[in-house]
């Protein structure tokens, strides 16, 4: 092993914008991969002095713990509102609602989807994996037919609790977005793929073109009862059938 | 082949092993060794077969990798 640090560049170290407190992820959630490529684009774009962070309702509710940036805690699926608040007191700043399927998809739904469509120059990180995470895996209006959760012990029965819904696709219907895409982090090419579609919606916001959805599909190990590598393979086999990734609209 | 090294922040690795399957080179494996949270900690078993890709650092949801690579003199 070469030990002489001399002879050897750091070609990977952790992101500036991002503080030395440990995330409170169980181990193997993909929420760390994402914080890290936030993190990353935040100083490649070098806004961190004037980035603001919505962190929801949800496994990502310290957010605010892990950005060297301001953030705002918000009541449950109302970050995109919040978001627009802020946006629109001051339009100088960079503002992230980060938030989960429960949150985006379900409660937030009128708040999520009227963000968009009035075409608020703000970005969104939908992290999509199905479940509800923080309160113990209950069915989220994204799980999958068949999925078992703890609300649906026996899987999800599309007659009684209908089919999981594709948030992104709705928005995509919509005028006003400038970028909507769908990514996936289960190997190395897709984090590469996420990171290039976080940088582009941060930098629609930047250069004040409009509204950004990135819809991220995320593991939970530990309500899916899967390891963490069993995970991410489950989100390439089954998850991608039913969620296909790529863009869906790029009026950028 | 440049030659690569990894260095692994025991005490933020949660143990969760995606990036012994995202290294391409099997560099990394579990030690065995628990951290003070009790997670099974990640080592370099075999480090001189590195190449400095980076591929487990990204796929660390931790960001517990730190990766270097030797510099290339001409």
């Amino acid at each position: 092993m070469p030990t002489d640090l001399d002879n050897m560049v750091k070609v990977f170290s952790r992101p500036k914008s991002l503080t030395d407190v440990r995330s409170t992820y169980c181990p193997g959630c993909q929420h760390g991969i994402l914080t890290r490529i936030i993190g990353q684009t935040i100083d490649e774009l070098e806004i961190a002095e004037r980035t603001v962070i919505i962190a929801p309702v949800g496994c990502s509710v310290f957010a605010y713990l892990w950005y060297r940036c301001d953030a705002v805690q918000v009541a449950h699926g109302r970050a995109s509102a919040v978001a627009t608040g802020i946006k629109r007191a001051d339009p100088k700043l960079i503002v992230l609602s980060y938030q989960g399927d429960g949150d985006f998809a379900s409660i937030g739904t009128a708040e999520s989807i009227h963000a968009a469509n009035r075409g608020e120059n703000i970005t969104v990180i939908f992290v999509n994996n199905q479940v509800y995470g923080m309160t113990g895996g209950e069915m989220a209006p994204t799980s999958l037919v068949g999925q078992k959760t703890t609300t649906t012990p026996g899987g999800r029965d599309a007659a009684l609790f209908g089919y999981p819904i594709r948030f992104s696709e709705m928005i995509a219907q919509l005028d006003a977005p400038v970028y909507v895409t769908r990514q996936a982090l289960y190997d190395t090419k897709r984090i590469i793929d996420t990171t290039k579609a976080i940088k582009k919606a941060f930098t629609n916001q930047v250069e004040g073109k409009g509204y950004s959805l990135v819809e991220v599909l995320s593991t939970c190990p530990t309500n899916w009862h899967m390891k963490p590598v069993e995970a991410s393979k489950h989100i390439a086999d089954v998850v991608t059938k039913v969620y296909p990734l790529g863009d869906l609209v790029d009026r950028g | 082949m440049p030659r690569g090294m990894v260095t692994i922040d025991k005490e933020r690795c949660k143990g969760c092993g995606l990036c012994i399957a995202a290294c391409p080179h099997q560099v990394l494996a579990y030690s065995g060794q628990l951290n003070r949270s009790g997670y099974n900690v990640v080592y370099a078993e075999n480090p001189e077969a590195c190449v400095g890709c980076a591929f487990c650092a990204l796929t660390c949801p931790d960001v517990a990798i730190e990766v270097y690579r030797e510099k290339i003199t001409t």
